[in-house]
C-alpha cells in the first residue's frame, strides 16, 4: 500500500543577516526514511514537534515533492500522479478543518460529492452508512463553524471517507478532543479497519490513540526513523522498567537507593522508577525502613515513559 | 479535459448557490448591496460628463460605451475567479494542502469558493451602462461590428481571468521565506507577510486599466466605433484581442502551475 525507499525532504530557510542579505541554510525535515505498510495495517507513527512527521505524511499525500529518494501510494508516485491518488485515499487535517466553515455539514459533502465525482445513489447510501456509524444526524443541517471540535472531526472522518478511500491517513486527529468524543473516534477507527479492511496511518502525539489502536508503531524523530516494529518489542527494547508511587506519612527529601531514580516529588508522594531487573519488594521493605508509608503502588511504565525514555537515547545517540 | 473543468465549476459553483439561497432574504439583501456599491463607478462617470461633455474627443456615449464592455468583461472574470485572491490566506492558513488532497485542481476550488447570486450584483452598473449607452451611440450598424461587441466581451473576460490568476500566483512567492521556516517549525510568524499579498488585489485593480484597455475594449472599440487609432497601430490589432486572450491565459496557466510546483517543493 505504502513503499517509501531512502525518502529526504530539506528546506531552505532564509535568515536575515545585516539589512538586506539573507543567509540561507538548509533544514532537513525528514532525511532517509524508509518504510513499507501492507494493505489492511494499522500503523502509529509518533514523533515530537517538529520531528519530520507531517512533512513526511505531505510527502505521501502527494502535498510536497520529496528532494531524494522515492514513494510509492497505492502503488502511484503521489509527486507525480497527485490527482489519481487523491481519489483512492482520504486524508484528515487534526488541526484544521477539510470541510466549509461558513456551509452546513450536509452542504459541506456534497461538494466533497462533486470533487470526487461520486454518483448520488452511491453517495446517499455512503452518507447514510457513516451518518449512523459516526452520529452525524444531529449536526448534519448545522454550519460547520457552529460544530464542537468533536463533531467536526467526525464530519471531517465522513468527509474523507465517502469517497471510500482504501488507505486513510490521519494526521493528528484526536487532538483537542474530550475524553468522550476521543473515544467514539477511536472506536470508529478501529472497525473501520477491522471490518472494511481500509488501511490507517495515523500520526499522534497522544500515546493512548496507539495503545488502543495501533499493532504497529513508528517514531521519527530529528527527521530519522528512530524505531519502527509492533509495541510489545518497543516496549521490551526500551526498558522504561517500572513506576513505583509511594505516599509518605509526611514530606520527605528524595529516596537514594540503588537502582532506583527518583522521577518526581510531589509533597509526601515520590515516584520512584525501577528497572525491570530490580526487585521491587526488597526496595518496598527498604523505603518502609526509613519512612512511615502510606500508601504504594507499582505499575509497568506506559508508552509514554517509553517513548520518553526512546527519545532521550535517540538524542544522546545522535550526541 | 476542459469539458470536465466547465462541469466541475458549475457543480461546485451550484452547490454554493443552493447554500446561499437558504437565506433567501440576506442574499437578495446582499446582491443589492453589491450592485449599489458598483454604481458608484457609473455616478463618477455621469458626473464627469455633466463638466464636459467631451473627453479627448470621445462623446458620452462612446466613453460610456468602453466603460460598460470593459466594466462587464471585468464583472464576468471577477464573478468567475475574483477569489483566487483568497490564494494567499489559504496557503496562511493550510488550507491549500486539504485542496491538493483532492482529485479537482485547487484553483477551480478557489475559484468557485463562496460562489453566491451576490456576485451577478456587479453585473448591474456594467449592464446598465451598455444599455444607456448602446442605444444612443452614432454607428452605422453592421454584422461585424454587432458580433464584435460580444467577441470583445468574452476576449476581456478571458484576459482579466489569466490576469486575477496571474496575480493570484504571485502570492506563491510572496509568501515564500516565512512559509519555509513554517512548514519546519509549526510555526506562526505568517501575519507579518499579510500586506504583501494585500498588494496583489490592489495590483490586479491598477493593472485592469492600464494593460487590457488596450486591448479589452480599446483596439476592438475604435473598430466597433469606427474611429481612427490615434496611436496610428495597424488595422490588425483591432481583431487580436482574441489572440491576446490566448497568450494571456497560457500564461497565466503556466505561472500558476509553475507556482505549486514552488509550492509543493517548498512546503511554504
Amino acid at each position: 500500500m505504502i513503499e517509501v525507499a531512502g525518502v529526504g525532504k530539506s528546506f531552505t530557510v532564509r535568515r536575515r543577516a545585516g539589512r538586506i542579505r539573507r543567509s540561507r541554510t538548509t533544514v532537513a525535515a525528514v532525511d532517509d526514511v524508509s518504510f513499507e505498510v501492507a494493505a489492511g495495517e494499522f500503523v502509529g507513527y509518533l514523533g515530537p514537534n517538529g520531528a519530520g512527521k507531517s512533512t513526511t505524511i505531505k510527502m505521501l499525500t502527494g502535498i510536497l515533492t520529496p528532494s531524494s529518494g522515492s514513494v510509492r501510494v497505492c502503488g502511484l508516485d503521489p509527486s507525480r500522479q497527485r490527482t489519481t491518488l487523491a481519489r483512492r485515499i482520504g486524508v484528515v487535517f487534526g488541526q484544521r478543518t477539510t470541510l466549509w466553515w461558513d456551509l452546513p455539514l450536509r452542504d459541506s459533502l456534497t461538494l466533497i460529492r462533486h470533487l470526487y465525482r461520486v454518483d448520488a445513489a452511491a453517495h446517499r447510501a455512503r452518507l447514510a452508512e457513516l451518518t449512523g456509524l459516526l452520529e452525524l444526524g444531529p449536526f448534519l443541517d448545522t454550519p460547520v463553524r457552529q460544530l464542537s471540535l468533536g463533531q467536526r472531526m467526525r464530519g471531517d472522518l465522513a468527509a474523507a471517507l465517502l469517497h471510500d478511500p482504501e488507505l486513510l491517513v490521519l494526521d493528528e486527529p484526536t487532538i483537542g478532543l474530550d475524553v468522550v468524543s476521543k473515544a467514539t473516534v477511536r472506536e470508529f477507527l478501529a472497525r473501520l479497519n477491522s471490518e472494511r479492511g481500509t488501511t490507517i496511518l495515523l500520526t499522534t502525539h497522544d500515546l493512548g490513540d496507539i495503545e488502543r489502536l495501533c499493532r504497529r508503531v513508528m517514531i521519527i524523530d530529528h527527521g530519522r526513523l528512530a524505531y519502527d516494529g509492533d509495541l510489545s518489542r518497543l516496549r521490551a527494547t526500551v526498558d522504561a522498567g517500572r513506576m513505583l508511587v509511594v505516599e509518605f506519612a509526611r514530606p520527605c527529601p528524595p529516596i537514594s537507593l540503588p537502582d532506583v531514580i527518583v522521577e518526581r516529588v510531589q509533597g509526601p508522594r515520590q515516584w520512584l522508577r525501577l528497572p525491570r531487573t530490580a526487585n521491587a519488594a526488597a526496595v518496598v521493605a527498604a523505603l518502609a525502613d526509613r519512612h512511615e508509608v502510606r500508601d504504594i503502588a507499582l505499575r509497568d511504565a506506559d508508552i509514554e515513559d517509553v517513548v520518553a525514555r526512546l527519545y532521550r537515547q535517540v538524542g544522546t545517540l545522535a550526541k | 479535459m476542459p469539458g470536465g473543468v466547465v462541469r466541475v465549476y458549475g457543480l461546485l459553483a451550484w452547490t454554493w448557490i443552493r447554500a446561499a439561497a437558504q437565506y433567501p432574504v440576506s442574499m437578495v439583501l446582499l446582491t443589492f448591496a453589491t450592485a449599489a456599491v458598483s454604481m458608484l463607478d457609473v455616478a463618477a462617470i455621469m458626473v464627469m460628463f455633466t463638466r464636459a461633455p467631451r473627453i479627448a474627443g470621445f462623446t458620452a456615449p462612446e466613453v460610456l460605451f468602453l466603460y460598460g464592455t470593459s466594466a462587464l468583461s471585468f464583472a464576468l472574470a471577477d464573478i468567475l475567479f475574483g477569489t483566487t485572491e483568497r490564494l494567499g490566506k489559504h496557503i496562511r492558513e493550510g488550507t491549500l494542502d486539504a485542496m491538493l488532497v483532492r482529485p479537482v485542481s485547487p484553483l477551480i476550488q478557489i475559484a468557485t469558493e463562496d460562489f453566491s447570486p451576490r456576485r451577478l450584483g456587479k453585473l448591474v452598473p456594467a449592464s446598465l451602462v451598455l444599455a444607456l449607452a448602446l442605444p444612443r451611440l452614432d454607428v452605422d450598424w453592421t454584422a461585424g461590428r454587432a458580433v464584435m461587441i460580444p467577441a470583445m466581451v468574452l476576449a476581456g473576460v478571458a484576459i482579466f481571468s489569466g490576469l486575477w490568476v496571474l496575480t493570484a500566483s504571485l502570492q506563491f512567492v510572496l509568501i515564500d521565506g516565512h512559509g519555509a521556516t513554517k512548514s519546519v517549525t509549526y510555526g506562526g510568524a505568517f501575519l507579518t507577510q499579510y500586506p504583501l499579498s494585500m498588494f496583489a488585489r490592489d495590483f490586479v485593480r491598477g493593472v485592469t486599466f492600464a494593460v487590457p484597455l488596450a486591448f479589452v475594449n480599446w483596439q476592438p472599440g475604435l473598430y466597433v466605433l469606427d474611429r481612427a487609432d490615434p496611436l496610428g497601430l495597424p488595422e490588425a490589432a483591432r481583431f487580436a484581442s482574441p489572440a491576446v486572450a490566448v497568450v494571456v491565459c497560457v500564461l497565466a496557466g503556466f505561472v500558476w502551475r509553475a507556482g505549486l510546483r514552488h509550492y509543493r517543493s517548498t512546503g511554504s
